[in-house]
């Protein structure tokens, strides 16, 4: 009889550490997944901004046809690239932000359109927008980290294997320009 | 990691609230034998304050800190920056809901977090602190106020505080019954016969817990307390993935002479720096709040990574004996991560330009807040008009052209 309400004891707890192990494993997986829609978030937002940032610089900046004209296409591609795989999204995202900063290095030689308090604002909010893709990207790889160590690490691999869990994809970053925010000193 | 992790670095800091609960249920006990005859009821007594300050600081407690400390909340539009750097970090450190965001207006430089769970938190930096820091020094600072959030530093401390008040406020109305006739109690139990000897050593317990009670709770308060400081920092590196940020901010910070009109002993430790420090004071203290702010900078400046391991090297570093700041359990689950330059739009020198320019700012914030309105004059002149200013019409001083209001 005791051996009965051991084995049955033994296995309520074996139960028990399967659903704790399953339930992290779910909220580890949501975690990396609200990441991803924080990353999207910050890009669609970097996509709004352009235009006006765009239309604000092209009255000061006439000698720069050609750099404004990069940055809406470069714009343009990577909207449409949006729904991509991460692979071609994050190069055309890469590419934008390359142009954008080479846009921001030579709004120095305008002062007048560094006066305008129009433009000022969106420099602040393309600024923080950068930022924010880059924190985005550091919580998503972090909460990756922190997924995959779960799904590969034993014992709660076997719950992860057994119930379909797989590892998450990093999210590297594939330009080198994408590193860093664009390039913007006030150096007068 | 550092979201889900804060479990068991909790653990060293939930030891000493127990040990303060025990010491609350002590005095409670003591003081119930030695006044009331009975240990019971002066446990009961305990708990029922102990339970209604509870409740009071879980529902109203970032309430009356924030209108304590005159805080203002503002919205996006009123300072787009401010604003912008409270999101980053909320991003950074994978908080759920974007803490209200309160100013105080006071030239003193400092910042507090409150709240009572991560869904429900606000921040509340100084106009001070707006004007003098650059973006990486605030950034930062809101790393380390959204650490305190994260890390459930606001709910711990809380917890103590009421712990700490409910200690202090038994012993002070003992102390009271004690004075002013109290002691016929001792006295008629004593002459009831029996056990004279042992009411007295009861009574010379409850006396000497009175008086020590306080003064021990307090210091495992201030332990606490330092120690989420310390962790809290090492957070806010990890978030901002600089350091420096936060070091220079604690050094301008600490540079300001400013003394925080508002702030009270209660809301001490929930400031980034201790709002009640004096000039020169020894390091160490074991009355202060926070660890001293040299300290700190030195361990934000000697760190090799933004890792807490990093954090942990350099606090070790800094202090040679005893153990680190931060548990071994947070510090084997993440790898090398390195520090990222400075951000591009801070330039290495902090001119003075900048600085008028962010006085600029935060003024029109503060003016704003107090309902004046703004008429810019087409000479440039800026001009504000009081609230209570309606229907006139103003001259401008410098042109001379008429506005009406």
């Amino acid at each position: 009889m005791i051996a009965v309400w051991v084995i049955i004891g033994i296995i309520v707890i074996l139960i028990i550490i399967f659903i704790a192990t399953y339930n992290n494993l779910v909220r580890l997986r949501n975690q990396v997944k609200n990441a991803w829609a924080q990353i999207d978030v910050q890009l669609k937002r970097r996509h709004d901004l352009i235009p006006n940032l765009v239309e604000t610089a092209k009255g000061y900046m006439k000698h720069e046809r050609e750099t404004l004209e990069a940055v809406t296409k470069a714009r343009n591609l990577a909207q449409q690239l949006s729904s991509a795989g991460a692979g071609e999204r994050s190069k055309a995202e890469g590419e934008l932000s390359s142009a954008l900063s080479r846009l921001l290095a030579v709004v120095e030689r305008y002062p007048d359109l560094k006066a305008n308090q129009n433009f000022l604002a969106l420099q602040e909010e393309l600024t923080s927008t950068e930022n924010k893709i880059s924190f985005a990207r550091q919580f998503y790889n972090d909460s990756v980290l922190n997924y995959n160590n779960k799904t590969q690490m034993f014992p709660s691999n076997i719950i992860a294997s057994m119930t379909g869990f797989k590892a998450g994809e990093f999210f590297e970053v594939t330009a080198t320009e994408e590193r860093e925010a664009p390039k913007v000193s006030f150096t007068s | 990691m550092m979201w889900h992790q804060i479990r068991s670095n909790r653990n060293r800091s939930i030891v000493l609230v127990i040990v303060m609960g025990v010491v609350l249920l002590l005095i409670g006990y003591f003081l119930g034998l030695s006044f009331l005859n009975s240990g019971e009821v002066g446990l009961i007594i305990a708990l029922i304050i102990w339970t209604i300050l509870n409740l009071i600081a879980y529902f109203q407690g970032d309430s009356i800190i924030l209108s304590m400390s005159r805080a203002r909340k503002i919205s996006r539009d009123d300072h787009p920056r401010l604003y912008n750097v409270v999101e980053e970090m909320k991003i950074a450190s994978g908080l759920e809901r974007m803490p209200d965001i309160y100013i105080i207006d006071d030239p003193a430089m400092n910042a507090f977090a409150t709240g009572r769970d991560p869904k429900k938190a606000s921040v509340a930096v100084t106009s001070g602190l707006l004007q003098k820091l650059n973006r990486d020094e605030l950034q930062g600072v809101i790393g380390h106020e959204l650490a305190h959030i994260n890390n459930r530093d606001v709910l711990l401390m809380a917890m103590c505080s009421v712990l700490l008040g409910t200690i202090v406020i038994l012993s002070w109305y003992a102390s009271r019954f004690m004075l002013f006739g109290g002691m016929s109690g001792s006295r008629r139990s004593s002459s009831s016969g029996g056990g004279g000897g042992a009411q007295l050593i009861i009574f010379i317990v409850a006396i000497v817990l009175m008086i020590l009670a306080p003064i021990f709770a307090q210091f495992i308060y201030f332990a606490i307390s330092r120690k989420r400081e310390y962790l809290a920092d090492a957070s806010s590196a990890l978030y901002t993935r600089y350091p420096e940020g936060l070091a220079s901010a604690l050094e301008k910070i600490g540079a300001s002479t400013y003394q925080l009109k508002s702030a009270s002993k209660a809301t001490a430790p929930m400031y980034i720096i201790n709002p009640f420090r004096e000039k020169g004071m020894a390091a160490n203290d074991l009355t202060s709040t926070h660890p001293p702010i040299s300290e700190r900078i030195r361990i934000l400046r000697s760190m090799a990574g933004a890792a807490y391991s990093d954090y942990d090297a350099a606090y070790k570093q800094v202090h040679r004996i005893g153990g680190g700041a931060i548990p071994a359990s947070e510090i084997t689950a993440v790898g090398a991560i390195p520090i990222r330059a400075a951000s591009s739009v801070v330039k290495e020198k902090d001119t003075a330009e900048d600085q008028i320019q962010r006085t600029r700012e935060t003024s029109n914030l503060m003016w704003q807040l107090n309902n004046y309105r703004t008429i810019d004059c087409e000479c440039g002149t800026r001009l504000r008009i009081p609230p209570n200013l309606r229907n006139v019409n103003i001259r401008c001083p410098h042109c001379g052209k008429q506005h009406s209001v």
